[in-house]
């Protein structure tokens, strides 16, 4: 089993905290509107999966998601400023303000984007994968589904695309119980989600807990490794999602069996709780620096929302048309009359 | 000296061929393009090539090769990727519309996504309804991607190199009917002829009517203004070769000219190229119209079986004559 530094795992407690404070200080911001627009899913509960499988991975590889793309985008080190100016809109966000929460990237980390379309960013991953076996490079492409998407033709379509072309994509299903608001059980027939790699010929590396990161963390290094070398994995992550499918999702305040098996997973499954746990129990001396990475997360989201909130929103037509395309100065303010004078 | 006459399919493949000897980025992928050499023998030759790491045969999947070449080319590579013919791209638009078209708009100008998808298109030769579509229109509806649709050899090689060397994503159309059609093309040296994209072309100078087309619609409108002729009225034809963008100010000039226009089209008439350039130039051209815009466009309905009522679904010239002699 993989056994990550005292350093390593403080890290991770320190994203995982940072991921957690972004969140909820997201919700609270949405609650109070000062973050407007209909979609924002939260990462809260689901941290462990993505800081245990992305520590898995060198800078030079590669990472793609689905919408629910905050903590992601916070693992790989975006700038929480830009990420929350994203969120409100602003010209200083990540995207521009063009993309909204559910389209963060960026360049600099080989992170290809969150897309909101269910399933639509997995034959994109394969093309990423592609480029890379194209070149030679062993560099993966680690890309997060969720359940949901993998009753979806674009989830069969990529995956047997990556099996026959032996494409390098570590394919990891976070499972949190509900596509939207349809349990797992009512949308698929088959209920162990990693075993639909068998259809395909693909390795699996069945279930892991997704709340404890150092067994993601265990299986995402065997999953990368075996990616690098051979070709597409999957492995399924059984998490949960604290704040619903988005945050106009008000099912758990209108169903006691939900919102009930949602307080169970928060006192019994908690990510964060779990990794420090494991921390306390194998290292001393550590108690300040937990309560330090706790601090600095707060001082952080409070420094990103000021920042946001401080900068300006796009207003002009000039910034509503930029970048529909590259460097076409023979289109103006639209496509309907080449050439047919200026801006 | 202009090269020898070629079917419109060699321009095409040969365009092809020496865009991927020029750049070691661009590749093919698409559903028989290698072993079986192209379903419409465009990429002949290639897999003997070029090898299988650059022709790519894909399984039956629409949707993975819509994304697959939108991942591949956001990552650097400049994927032409091939719909056997443009009603299986149906199944892939939500990858052409969505993220071919967008990502680059959504990352405000991060990524680039520089690729080809090409997709064989047309009604005829009693393909039956769901293999007979010329439905170009749908996916020029969206900002993002521009649609490149040739009517003759020379074009189809000079827009295929510009698209394939752009770094905005082109859906390009290939009509099925124009494929062995011959015609002139570029000097044999001049592998660097390219045909900007969005320019449209005059084919035929006229002075009473416009006929704005494009792709096969352009030869209907050619053997309309040829019949008109021999009655005294001349017809200038107007190739837009580009469904997005759209050069619209060679159809205002045209337009001025004549005052009259008549649009045809091989696609469905409902939500049209037709219906576009009716309403972009009664907006802008009002003053100089002397008479209603004429559209003659496939009949809407799907397409049937039998010959003889799927030739009555079809335009033909003389149906754009029969158009023109309503408003001259």
């Amino acid at each position: 089993m993989a056994s990550p530094s005292k350093e390593m795992l403080l890290d991770w407690y320190r994203q995982m905290v940072l991921i957690r404070e972004f969140e909820e200080t997201c919700h609270r911001l949405y609650e109070e509107k000062r973050i407007t627009g209909v979609y924002m899913h939260l990462y809260s509960g689901h941290e462990a999966s993505g800081v245990g499988s992305m520590a898995a991975l060198r800078p030079s590889d590669h990472v793609i998601t689905a919408y629910r793309d905050h903590g992601i985008a916070l693992i790989l080190g975006m700038d929480p400023g830009a990420v929350m100016a994203e969120m409100m809109g602003k010209k200083t966000g990540s995207s521009g303000g063009k993309g909204g929460s559910m389209h963060l990237a960026s360049a600099e980390h080989n992170f290809w984007g969150g897309y909101a379309i269910v399933g639509g960013h997995l034959p994109l991953a394969a093309g990423i994968a592609l480029e890379a076996r194209y070149r030679g490079s062993d560099d993966v492409t680690m890309t997060y589904v969720g359940d949901g998407a993998t009753n979806n033709g674009y989830f069969h379509e990529s995956l047997n695309m990556s099996s026959i072309w032996d494409l390098p994509v570590v394919w990891i299903i976070e499972n949190n119980g509900y596509g939207m608001g349809t349990e797992v059980d009512r949308a698929s027939g088959q209920i162990e989600l990693h075993r639909k790699a068998e259809a395909y010929g693909i390795k699996s590396f069945g279930r892991v807990n997704g709340q404890d990161a150092l067994e993601v963390y265990d299986i995402a290094t065997q999953a990368v490794d075996y990616a690098r070398n051979h070709g597409p994995v999957v492995v399924e992550h059984v998490t949960y999602r604290y704040r619903g499918h988005g945050v106009s999702d008000k099912q758990y305040d209108a169903r006691e069996d939900m919102s009930a098996e949602l307080r169970e997973w928060m006192e019994c499954r908690e990510p964060i709780k779990i990794l420090r746990d494991q921390i306390l129990k194998k290292h001393k001396g550590v108690k300040a620096t937990l309560a330090s990475h706790e601090e600095e997360a707060r001082r952080i989201v409070k420094a990103a929302v000021e920042f946001a909130e401080a900068s300006e929103l796009p207003k002009s037509y000039q910034e509503l048309f930029q970048n529909t395309y590259v460097n076409s100065n023979l289109v103006h303010k639209t496509d309907m009359s080449v050439g047919a004078g200026s801006d | 000296m202009a090269g020898r006459n070629v079917a419109m399919r060699e321009a095409i493949r040969r365009a092809l061929q020496e865009e991927m000897r020029r750049d070691e980025n661009v590749f093919v992928m698409g559903e028989e393009v290698a072993y079986w050499q192209g379903t419409h023998r465009v990429t002949r030759g290639f897999l003997e090539e070029f090898g299988e790491r650059r022709v790519r045969d894909t399984p039956i999947s629409e949707m993975a090769i819509g994304g697959v070449a939108v991942g591949a080319a956001m990552a650097g590579l400049r994927p032409v990727a091939e719909f056997m013919t443009i009603n299986f791209a149906f199944l892939a638009l939500d990858a052409i519309a969505n993220h071919a078209g967008k990502v680059r708009y959504f990352f405000d100008g991060m990524f680039k996504v520089p690729l080809v998808y090409r997709a064989a298109s047309g009604w005829g030769n009693q393909a039956t309804a769901s293999h007979s579509h010329s439905p170009e229109p749908i996916f020029a509806h969206f900002p993002g991607v521009y649609v490149g649709c040739p009517s003759n050899s020379m074009d189809a090689y000079g827009m295929l190199k510009a698209s394939i060397r752009d770094d905005n994503p082109v859906l390009f159309t290939e009509s099925i009917a124009l494929y062995p059609k011959p015609g002139p093309m570029p000097d044999d040296e001049d592998t660097d002829y390219l045909i900007p994209i969005g320019k449209g072309d005059i084919k035929r100078e006229g002075t009473d009517v416009t006929l704005v087309a494009y792709a096969r619609g352009v030869d209907w409108a050619l053997g309309a203004a040829r019949q008109l002729a021999r009655e005294g009225v001349e017809a200038e034809v107007v190739d837009l070769r580009w469904l997005r963008p759209l050069d619209m100010d060679l159809v205002y000039r045209s337009f001025k000219k004549t005052n009259r226009c008549v649009i045809v089209e091989e696609s469905l008439p409902m939500y049209s190229f037709g219906s576009e350039i009716a309403a972009l130039l009664q907006e802008n051209m009002f003053d100089y119209m002397d008479a209603p815009i004429k559209r003659v466009a496939a009949e809407d309905v799907p397409l049937p079986y039998s010959k003889e009522i799927e030739l009555l679904a079809l335009p033909d010239a003389q149906k754009v004559v029969d158009a023109v002699k309503e408003i001259v």
